[in-house]
């Protein structure tokens, strides 16, 4: 084989046209739009050292801030886990008068502006809205309160979880689950025992997905939320704050820590996802 | 059919039927509580004081000049991310190098990443104390609560949105096609042109909606960057919370409505796109 000119060691030859064009371009744009910002965050907690860090992530109200955005995101992605699995379960199984409609509704919270999903949310969930008003005397409170960006996160994250767990629901065999109820088991049975194991690494593909979109969550939880620190705060609402105050090392701590954390819960969860996937392989 | 002969007396397809109901009643109600009720919601307080008064509050000149930079951001902010998409579509699908996990990692990443972090990004950077700060001064500009900053902020959260649409499509569809021009004496022109493009248009267009749609839409990053100036700085998702700040719900929800009505028109599209040309768009089951 003739040595061709210019070959080089970290590219595999190709007769195609329009590589370093491609690159190039493909490489300056990420650099400008995604690397130097991302860096820009990375680096600016830093001014005041490690005890500045400390100090802007460990106040009770970033504390409080935070955990609020974890623990109300991972509350409403395993409330999707569940609806959103009964849901993607009619709509794959079952043919009824308006399922077409309600397939593509699904979909509304990735279209609808954050901001007009949290005021419908809002006037629907006050104590003085539709269903808001029907909870009140129930003792219920939802909306400013931590159930309430809950709710708001509910709704962002649905559509992950329905549209993660479709496909596989479809290509699932139904005669599967016919030989299992034929063999005698429950449909409570075949759910958990046949269907379940098969869907899993994309349920929890899905729940990862709505769990991280709502631990970022702002537009649609701030309106429900109430905003009072230290009880329904959440923490891209803190980073605002310490903006508007001009701490923009203590804004890029909490927001810095904010990605780290979801990074890492999400590198556990597809490394559990991974050795479902092994496991059932 | 066969089926139910054999299946065990605890299972008659009565019991199965009504399990089936119960099933389909209680996803529905949810889907209504959660999803279809704020939809709902948006008109009837829009239209509390009647439809006059709702049209009244969006002829407002600050609903214009918001619709307008809602407008001129989607406008460029889009094309530059469509061109972005097919370019390290190309790059990713039709060559193989050292370090391209890592380029799909990062186109990626705008995706998980908290929209108010997307803003915040930008204020670190061009801020009055950001790193580019004095540089900017030395010059008399400024990009902080300009629209350049809204702009920025839009293009990074939506930057993955075609070249993700693109991408399993292109590695999909191979480089045989191409190759065969290139054979032929196709000029580069005529290939990307005449073959890619063609190939990629359906799947070209379902990103570019997507990207629109979140384009018009996005709060968090922009709401961090614009400062707020009405008539100037204002998209119209600020615009929305402005008017809700100032108690004004008839005019947040009409503005609302407005979003809402082109969200419904994504969705109506989108739903074309997939049931008309689901083979031109990336196998991913759907159907």
């Amino acid at each position: 084989m003739i040595r061709q000119a210019g070959r080089s060691f970290w590219k595999a030859p190709s007769a195609l046209p329009g590589f370093s064009l491609s690159l190039g371009f493909t490489v300056a744009y990420l650099s400008f739009f995604v690397l130097i910002p991302l860096t820009a965050l990375a680096i600016r907690p830093w001014e005041h050292g490690l005890d500045g860090v400390m100090a802007a992530v460990s106040s009770p109200r970033a504390q409080a801030a935070l955990r609020l955005s974890f623990f109300a995101a991972a509350a409403a992605a395993c409330i999707n886990a569940l609806m959103g699995g009964l849901l993607a379960w009619v709509l794959t199984r079952y043919e009824f008068p308006g399922k077409r409609l309600a397939d593509a509704i699904i979909d509304l919270p990735f279209a609808l502006p954050t901001a007009v999903a949290g005021i419908a949310l809002t006037a629907l969930y006050a104590q003085n809205g539709p269903i808001g008003g029907l909870l009140a005397p129930l003792g219920l409170k939802i909306a400013y309160t931590p159930t309430g960006v809950v709710v708001a996160m509910i709704f962002v994250g649905l559509p992950f979880v329905v549209r993660s767990i479709q496909p596989v629901l479809q290509d699932l065999d139904q005669e599967v689950e016919e030989a299992a109820e034929t063999l005698g088991a429950s449909p409570w049975q075949s759910a958990t025992r046949v269907v379940l194991p098969a869907i899993l690494p994309a349920l929890l593909s899905g729940v990862g997905l709505a769990f991280a979109r709502g631990v970022g969550e702002y537009g649609s939880v701030i309106f429900i939320a109430g905003n009072m620190p230290l009880r329904s705060e959440i923490a891209p609402l803190l980073i605002v704050t310490r903006l508007e105050q001009f701490d923009y090392a203590g804004a890029a701590a909490v927001g810095m820590t904010m990605l780290v954390l979801s990074f890492l819960i999400l590198l556990g969860f597809n490394s559990l996802q991974g050795l479902i996937a092994r496991r059932g392989a | 059919m066969t089926v139910h002969a054999l299946l065990p007396a605890s299972v008659t397809p009565r019991r199965k039927a009504c399990g089936r109901a119960l099933l389909i009643g209680l996803a529905l109600l949810w889907l209504v509580l959660i999803v279809i009720a704020p939809l709902g919601v948006i008109l009837v307080e829009a239209l509390r004081k009647g439809a006059g008064a709702a049209f009244a509050s969006l002829s407002q000149p600050d609903v214009w000049a918001a619709a307008r930079l809602t407008l001129l951001t989607t406008a460029i902010a889009t094309p530059l991310n469509a061109v972005f998409g097919l370019a390290a579509a190309w790059c990713v699908t039709r060559f193989d190098f050292i370090g391209k996990t890592l380029l799909m990692a990062l186109i990626d990443l705008p995706l998980s990443v908290s929209p108010v972090i997307s803003g915040l990004v930008w204020v670190l950077l061009f801020g009055a104390s950001g790193w580019f700060a004095p540089w900017l001064n030395a010059a008399g500009l400024q990009i902080m609560f300009t629209p350049v900053a809204i702009i920025l902020a839009t293009i990074l959260v939506t930057l993955p949105y075609v070249a993700r649409e693109l991408i399993p499509l292109m590695q999909q569809q191979g480089s045989d096609e191409e190759l065969a021009a290139l054979t032929l004496g196709a000029r580069p022109f005529a290939i990307f042109f005449f073959i890619t493009l063609p190939n990629v248009r359906w799947a070209l267009l379902y990103g570019v909606l997507l990207a629109n749609a979140r384009a018009m839409g996005e709060f968090g990053a922009v709401s961090v960057v614009s400062g707020h100036i009405r008539g100037l700085t204002n998209t119209l998702p600020l615009h929305v919370e402005i008017l809700y700040n100032e108690y004004d719900f008839v005019g947040a929800f009409a503005t609302a409505a407005l979003l809402a009505v082109l969200a419904l028109v994504t969705l109506v599209l989108k739903s074309f796109l997939e049931h008309r040309h689901a083979d031109d768009l990336a196998a991913r089951g759907r159907r």
